[in-house]
């Protein structure tokens, strides 16, 4: 198959407003008569909800939780970039596209970044203007603060919140929509499969998770907006119900799945104290703005962190990237981090953290200043481990935070399968191997309010869709499997729960293919988590029924779509013979221990075609084709 | 019930159990086996794997982001909505906080507006109900002026933060003698009322959301301030006078609609 990218001729810089002034459009007393299904109420999902709803479309929007306000984007903390250039520190559409293409170490889709950066200015417009409190200076304009990966000051934030302010936003817009009846809401209500008809996405079949009941629904397209797959490594900073059940069952039905292994390991995470943990916090990036990072110089270290001298700490970032300091990117500080660890520098239960200390900042700024900056993440860091972060250092370590990887889209965020549109952290689509601090959000919202509401406009409009109902055939057949699914998860009757087996399915990828992985590793897990699948299906204990609230059941039901998510991870990362970004390959590194890209043979997007059970899935290339920049060695030195 | 290997202490837990919303439901007696490094719904995990290796149905309670910030956990632990600590979510409440022996009364929220759908469970949607009345800036996509050309002063950006910081779990309801929401509806009016952003629609937006809280069956306020005693997102009573002042006014201003022309 022959995969078709659809960016638009022209400039880099006018390809956006070319597809826009070219775009089929459906006329606004005809939007009324098109149903679109977005499944997600995060940044990407809501926005887009919202955004079709003001536009006229119906919209059927669905989450598993119990709200739409609850989707995981609530939990972004640091902040959203925006090239406003505030500052006038020289920031600019073309350098947030820079950053944000060299952050993604030359892995990902330079159309689509560039819009990305280019629409950035409306978000900020847009999110203000909706009464996200951002932070301010003091002459009530919007003030900013710096991330990892860039050299100007081009983060907006809402303290410690901006997430769950930004996805207010998106909420109380959406709310106006549900009010007003334009939008459907269906909370608690889980997506598990995709049904096409004629080829084209038609609908979504639910399980609605307060009476267990399956439902079918019908639409004219269907966008999923659910999210990021980090929760295959159990423990990540991923919200507990964080799942990839709707863009695998989508790939099963034919979607394509690109570049899985770009998974990102953050680097300033709380770390684990016991094996009963049942997820990692975060740290926001946004510490490291005033937070420095060290080990002790020596191994064995039995001092009080207080009594250790300067001259015996390696700031070790500092030491290493004095460009970017603190400030490297996330992948970066994270291998070293791990590299620190390795050596038997690190500090903490096991050795695994290293210090995140402000005690210099408060020093220099003072108690106030800080509590004020980071309050809310002091607070947590304090009621997580019961040490005062401002007596004592934080300890961190990385953890499973993003996954750049997802469903393969075109330009208009359409997938390979007509009338499936993908947004958010489920797609694949803009950050390459690695993703910068502050991105994440941003996309959200630049796909939820900008790209999709305009680019579905255009496949509507562009007709061929044909009059259905959740009669058809393909429908019925749907709920059947999921049926006979659910049933041969309640019937195992086995002996060992589903978070045993998640848990030991996490481990194999975090050490399998973690933050550093090996021909032999990913060898390793393609070998094991078959057997453990397998054992899966056999061996499962699920309580109570079907017909019911029953939280083990849907968790049994997202984990056997992690074991076949996992293996595919590790597949792809034992193809890519190079390594880059977050995916880091220990055969190919620089001789200072960075990562080693082969951009002869692996400048690609690799696109996985789903071929059925136990059959190795088949890879499709989009080639990535450079116009206007040039492929360099990422250095943050 | 088996220690579980996790050490430490000891704890007893009653616990409200109830199948569904017919069911009338009851407190059943668990002894669990933890640690003071545990979270407190890691606590309840470890009693759930126990319960379910013994063939018996596991304790549904709601949780996502075990961060304090989704706002889908609480409950009542012993009287109090996500337990004795105050000012953080059950989902950040650790067993360091206990000791061994202690004695724990789980119940979920309880307030005619919140029906329990499932053991510690609770539907809250009409929290919901009481934005979709106007809880937001109506602002289509596409339609927002350049983003410094509106000024807000710092002191009003960090009022509208400090209200804005509800998380919308439902404590403040569970918390109060009189099962009201004001806490909720008015941090949502304060946010939206301090703002320049927030003016056109500053008096109907208080009008309609106040209509809506009381029709959703939550009780009215006395100020005793209970709730503000457990808002983990420290939701200041504060913002319960700026909602009844708007509210007098927004009043005033409906009757004598020539008043409205003259906005805020
Ligand atoms: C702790 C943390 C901090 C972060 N901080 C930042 C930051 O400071 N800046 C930044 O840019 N990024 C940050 N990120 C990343 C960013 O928050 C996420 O990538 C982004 O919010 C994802 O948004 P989304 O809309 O794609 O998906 P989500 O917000 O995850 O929403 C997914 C939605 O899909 C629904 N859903 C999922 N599966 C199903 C299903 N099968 N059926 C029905 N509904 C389903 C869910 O209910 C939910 O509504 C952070 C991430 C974490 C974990
Ligand atoms: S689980 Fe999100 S606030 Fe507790």
């Amino acid at each position: 198959m022959a995969l078709d990218s659809r960016i638009p001729g022209g400039p880099l810089e006018n390809k956006w407003s070319e597809r826009k002034d070219h775009m089929k459009m459906v006329n606004p007393s005809n939007k009324r008569k098109y149903t679109v299904i977005v499944v997600g109420t995060g940044l990407a999902g809501g926005a887009a909800a919202a955004s079709l709803g003001e536009l006229g479309y119906n919209v059927l929007n669905f989450c598993y939780q119990d709200s739409p306000r609850r989707a995981h984007s609530i939990a972004a903390q640091g902040g959203i970039n925006g090239a406003k250039n505030y500052q006038n520190d020289g920031d600019s559409v073309y350098r947030l596209f820079y950053d944000t293409i060299k952050g993604g170490d030359f892995r990902a889709r330079e159309a689509n970044v560039y819009r990305l950066a280019e629409v950035s200015v409306n978000i900020i417009d847009q999110c203000a203007a909706q009464g996200v409190p951002f932070g301010r200076e003091y002459g009530g304009t919007l003030a900013n603060r710096s991330f990892g990966g860039a050299q100007v000051s081009r983060t907006f934030y809402a303290r410690g919140q901006t997430g769950q302010q930004l996805l207010l936003g998106a909420y109380q817009a959406l709310e106006r929509q549900v009010a007003t009846g334009q939008v459907k809401m269906y909370s608690r209500h889980e997506m598990l499969d995709l049904v096409l008809i004629d080829g084209r996405a038609r609908g979504i079949v639910v399980r609605n998770l307060e009476t267990g009941k399956i439902q079918s629904f019908i639409g004219d397209a269907v966008m999923l907006c659910t999210g990021g797959y980090a929760n295959a490594f159990y423990l990540s900073t991923n919200a507990k119900n964080c799942n990839t059940s709707a863009i695998w069952r989508a790939h099963r039905r034919g979607a394509l799945f690109a570049n899985p292994c770009y998974t990102q390991i953050h680097p300033t995470c709380i770390p684990k104290s016991g094996d009963y943990q049942s997820k990692l916090t975060l740290m926001s990036e946004s510490l490291r703005n005033d937070g420095r990072i060290w080990v002790p110089k020596k191994k064995g270290e039995q001092r009080p962190v207080d009594q250790i001298p300067e001259e015996d700490r390696d700031y070790y970032l500092e030491r290493i990237y004095p460009s970017y300091g603190n400030l490297a990117p996330r992948d970066v500080s994270s291998r070293q981090a791990k590299y620190r660890c390795d050596e038997g520098l690190g500090v903490g239960p096991g050795g695994l953290g290293v210090y995140l200390d402000f005690s210099e900042a408060i020093k220099r700024l003072g108690q106030n200043v800080i509590a004020e900056r980071y309050g809310n993440l002091f607070e947590m860091y304090e009621r997580i481990t019961g040490e005062n972060p401002y007596q004592v250092p934080m300890r961190i370590y990385p953890a499973a935070h993003y996954t750049m990887g997802g469903l393969w889209v075109d330009y208009d965020l359409m997938s390979n399968v007509p009338g499936l549109f993908v947004g958010g952290e489920a797609n694949f689509s803009d950050h390459g191997a690695n993703r910068l601090g502050a991105s994440a959000l941003m996309q959200g919202l630049a796909d939820g309010y900008f790209v999709l509401p305009l680019t579905v406009g255009d496949y509507l409009a562009s007709g061929g869709i044909k009059k259905a109902d959740t009669s058809h055939a393909a429908f019925k057949d749907a709920e059947r499997e999921i049926n006979t699914r659910l049933d041969k998860l309640l019937g195992a009757k086995g002996k060992r729960t589903v978070d045993s087996y998640w848990r030991e399915l996490g481990t194999i990828l975090w050490d399998e293919c973690g933050m550093a992985r090996s021909k032999e590793s990913l060898q390793r897990a393609l070998t094991k988590i078959p057997v453990l699948r397998e054992e899966y299906w056999k061996n499962l204990k699920v309580p109570g029924s079907g017909n019911d609230f029953n939280q083990e059941l849907e968790k049994a039901n997202r984990v056997a779509d992690f074991f076949e998510l996992g293996e595919l991870l590790c597949a792809d990362a034992l193809d890519r013979n190079e390594s880059c970004g977050g995916h880091f390959r220990t055969e190919y590194q620089t001789p200072d221990g960075e990562a080693k890209r082969n951009d002869a043979e692996y400048a690609y997007v690799a696109a996985w075609g789903w071929k059925g059970e136990n059959q190795k899935p088949e890879l499709h290339k989009e080639p990535l084709v450079y116009e206007k920049i040039q492929l360099a060695t990422r250095s943050y030195k | 019930m088996s220690a579980n290997g996790h050490g430490g202490m000891k704890l007893t837990l009653d616990i409200w159990r109830q199948k569904n919303a017919s069911d009338p439901g009851r407190f059943v007696r668990y002894q669990v086996a933890a640690n003071e490094h545990m979270s407190f719904l890691e606590m309840l995990d470890v009693l759930n794997q126990d319960l379910i290796t013994k063939g018996e149905e596991p304790l549904a309670f709601d949780s996502d982001c075990r961060e304090g910030i989704c706002g889908m956990c609480g409950f009542v632990i012993n009287g109090s909505p996500h337990g004795p600590t105050h000012g953080a979510t059950v989902c950040q409440l650790h067993m360091r906080f206990f000791k061994d022996g202690d004695s724990l009364t789980l119940e979920p929220w309880r307030a005619k507006a919140f029906p329990i759908l499932k053991d510690l469970v609770v539907n809250r949607a009409a929290l919901d109900r009481i934005i979709q009345a106007g809880g937001y800036i109506s602002t289509r996509t596409g339609s927002a002026p350049e983003a410094n050309s509106i000024l807000v002063p710092k002191e009003s950006s960090d009022i509208a933060m400090e209200a804005a910081a509800c998380i919308g779990c439902g404590a403040c309801v569970a918390a109060c003698p009189n099962a009201s929401a004001h806490l909720f509806t008015s941090a949502k009016i304060t946010h939206l009322g301090v703002l320049p952003q927030g003016q056109p629609e500053r008096y109907t937006r208080v009008l309609d959301m106040m209509n809506q809280t009381t029709a959703e069956g939550f009780g009215h306020c006395t100020l005793m301030g209970e709730c503000e005693a457990v808002c983990p997102g420290h939701v200041s009573l504060e913002v319960i006078p700026r909602m009844n002042a708007d509210f007098f006014k927004g009043s005033l201003k409906k009757r004598d609609p020539k008043a409205v022309a003259g906005g805020a």
